[in-house]
């Protein structure tokens, strides 16, 4: 039996102190519901964090009044370098923002842009909302599962065909209104849109994307991939003037977007013309 | 005199090569609200938006000058500006084209509010998904300041502001003001309880402002062109222009920007009428969380008023529009799965509500429902409106019960199958 020892402390224990409070005479490891490799020691894989991303979560934290609004950015960063939010990215946030990991986990669960399992190279967001949805969103969606599913079973939201980070891989997911409704059914590879799509338009695109291929968007950048567009996310853009401009001059006007525009043009129509020079309303000063 | 059916004001640059640059804006008058503007005082600027009488584009209507004539007038704490562009309800796509093609008509609102509010930070909270918005806004902001826009002293005023483009990470429920706050404080993206209310403490426990897009993008031209001319659009308690999107169900989606108090009508006639001439049968006049209207709404003036007169909402106007194909009750349930999934699991009637809806709508939607599961549904929802925490809960209900109030027959049609069925059965033992 474990004789009650002095009433511990809080805060963090070492494992190994935690694993001798147990007793000598308990076996913890064959009581352990999991069992795995190395899951006593408190040694952590060394941190896939170089020093170029310390000095941005550094960067990010100084950005905001008080640090902890980094977070957001700051997990967009760790996914930019894993394709993912790790133990060792939940990890790294909490260290760089002085808080507990349980926080950090706390925040990452919560939004659905932080994917807990290894992204593809690409992501392929379906907008199944139902505007998009009625227009043939859910048939787009439900034609993508199966085109990348294998064995003859579909692919499941946020599941990866072939291997995570490896070049042609892609997480499929449903998305929620991606406001562009009146492009629908519009999907969205990277936070890139694809507008007006079909089912057979969209097993193209994702054809085109395992061949290595970056097929362009309706509106947005040149595509990239997952990672990179995540540390966009953070908000770190290309350095090179040339190759940031080459990103935002990406296309936007598409004819939907301009419809109103155009017609009131074609059709001569105004807003009423601005007065020249009207004074600001005066006001008693007290 | 009454005013063109399309009215480009925040849609005006739209047409222009490469509008999102700075060489456009300034061809074509931007940036010249901000040296009037930044000439007077903070209570003209709040007096003139109150003028003007602009009400809030985020959905809620609430009058913009008034918003903003409760930040304190002192400066004990800093005061913060912070851009609801979480554009996220579902048929709501203005804010987000808005940005992509002129994002320095919002960068200039953004330096007009703050001065009016003494704020000297301002955040633009972008929904994270809008990728190109948040590239072409920290663009446009980069200009700014190299232009001298942004930043310590702007134009010789003597006042500084600082933006920060700040991306979101996929969470509806950030649109809401308080939820966004704790989403921007790095949190979870929870509502907080109101009062305090953000002008009193907002981020940080600061005092704050939050507003929509749109909003903040008309500011310049109110400025500009006095609250007479912004008066000549839209209808004494709604008065201003409006990007409404059509989306669905007809020829020519897409976005027009046309004065408050325009009708579905009108409007269809200027997107080209129902596609291939199929009926129309429901349509949200702004976005699901407004309740549905029908074919017997077409001439209801899409205002504040009008749209709450007729029982629903204007919210966003996000018009989709849905032809007589599609059913009524599948599209409550897609609507109810998308609450259900974005609740955000703080208060319990929202939270258990909206589980509760979706199972009972996808059971009758697969054809195994009960004429009580109307009643129930009916209960539920009566259970969530005005009972939960924020207002996601009470636009979780507008579809069901603006769905079983105009088509009733449909959901006791989808009964009716499953009691022959159950017949057949019974029958057969
Ligand atoms: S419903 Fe698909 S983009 Fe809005």
């Amino acid at each position: 039996m474990t004789t009650p020892s002095e009433t511990p402390r809080p805060g963090p224990r070492p494992a190994k102190q935690t694993f001798a409070a147990a007793g000598e005479d308990v076996d913890v490891m064959a009581i352990s519901p999991v069992q795995e490799e190395g899951m006593l020691t408190d040694d952590r894989p060394a941190s896939p964090f170089d020093d170029d991303i310390v000095a941005k979560a550094r960067e990010l934290a100084a950005r905001y009044p008080q640090s902890r609004s980094a977070l957001l950015p700051m997990l967009h960063l760790v996914q930019s370098v894993e394709g993912y939010v790790s133990q060792e990215g939940v990890a790294f946030c909490a260290d760089q923002l002085g808080l507990s990991e349980a926080e950090v986990s706390a925040v990452v669960t919560f939004y659905t842009m932080y994917k807990r399992r290894p992204c593809g190279e690409h992501l392929v967001s379906v907008c199944t909302n139902t505007l998009c949805a009625a227009l043939g969103g859910d048939a787009i969606y439900q034609r993508l599962q199966e085109h990348l599913g294998s064995d003859g079973k579909p692919l499941g939201h946020e599941e990866v065909a072939g291997t995570p980070g490896e070049p042609g891989s892609i997480m499929l997911e449903h998305a929620e209104c991606l406001a562009a409704c009146d492009l629908g059914p519009v999907l969205q590879v990277n936070y890139e849109y694809y507008d007006n799509q079909t089912p057979e338009k969209a097993v193209e695109l994702v054809d085109a994307l395992r061949r290595g291929e970056k097929p362009a968007p309706s509106r947005g950048a040149p595509l990239s991939d997952f990672k990179s567009v995540e540390r966009q996310l953070a908000g770190f853009f290309p350095e090179d003037t040339d190759a940031f401009r080459a990103d935002v001059d990406g296309p936007s006007q598409a004819v939907e977007t301009l419809r109103g525009a155009q017609l009131a043009a074609d059709r001569g129509w105004t807003a009423p013309a601005l007065p020249d020079d009207v004074p600001l309303p005066e006001v008693e000063h007290k | 005199m009454s005013a063109d059916p399309i009215t480009p004001v925040l849609t005006k640059r739209w047409l222009s090569p490469q509008s999102w640059r700075l060489s456009t804006y300034e061809k074509l008058e931007g940036y010249t609200a901000i040296r009037k503007a930044l000439a007077g005082t903070p209570e003209q600027l709040v007096q003139l938006v109150k003028d003007a009488g602009l009400r809030g584009r985020g959905g809620a209507g609430f009058p913009a000058g008034v918003k903003w004539s409760f930040m304190p007038p002192n400066e004990d704490k800093p005061h913060y500006l912070v851009i609801n562009a979480d554009e996220g309800e579902p048929g709501t796509c203005k804010d987000i084209p808005l940005m992509m093609a002129d994002p320095h008509s919002l960068i200039e609102g953004c330096v007009i509010a703050a001065y009016a509010m003494r704020s000297h930070h301002c955040f633009i909270y972008v929904r994270g998904e809008a990728l190109h918005c948040i590239r072409r806004l920290n663009a446009a902001v980069r200009e700014a300041y190299e232009a001298g826009y942004l930043g310590k002293n702007i134009l010789g005023s003597g006042f500084d502001l600082d933006i920060t483009v700040h991306a979101g990470a996929g969470a509806y429920i950030c649109g809401e003001e308080t939820a966004l706050l704790d989403s921007l404080e790095g949190r979870r993206g929870q509502p907080r309880l109101k009062p305090p209310f953000p002008a009193a403490a907002g981020l940080y426990a600061a005092p704050t402002t939050v507003n929509n897009v749109e909003t903040i993008a008309s500011v310049p031209f109110i400025v500009n062109g006095g609250a007479d001319w912004f008066r000549q659009m839209g209808s004494e308690k709604s008065p201003g222009p409006k990007i409404f999107s059509i989306s669905g169900h007809v020829e020519r989606p897409g976005q027009y920007e046309a004065p408050l108090g325009t009708t579905l009508r009108e409007l269809l006639e200027l997107c080209g009428g129902m596609k291939d001439g199929i009926p129309l049968k429901f349509w949200t006049p702004g976005g699901s969380s407004t309740p549905l209207f029908t074919a017997e709404h077409l001439d209801v003036p899409l205002d504040f008023e009008g749209a709450a007169e007729a029982g629903s909402m204007l919210g966003t106007t996000a018009v989709q529009v849905f032809n007589e194909t599609v059913s009524v009750p599948w599209a409550v349930m897609k609507w109810t799965q998308f609450y259900e999934h974005e609740s955000c699991g703080k208060c319990t009637p929202c939270r258990e509500g909206t589980y509760w809806l979706a199972q009972i709508l996808e059971r009758m939607v697969a054809g195994r429902g009960t004429e009580e599961d109307i009643d129930t549904l009916l209960d539920v929802c009566d259970n969530i409106l005005g009972r939960s925490f924020c207002a996601l809960g009470d636009g979780a209900v507008s579809p069901i019960t603006s769905g079983i109030k105009y088509f009733r027959d449909e959901f006791l049609a989808l009964c009716e199958d499953n009691r022959a069925k159950q017949e057949l059965v019974g029958a057969q033992a």
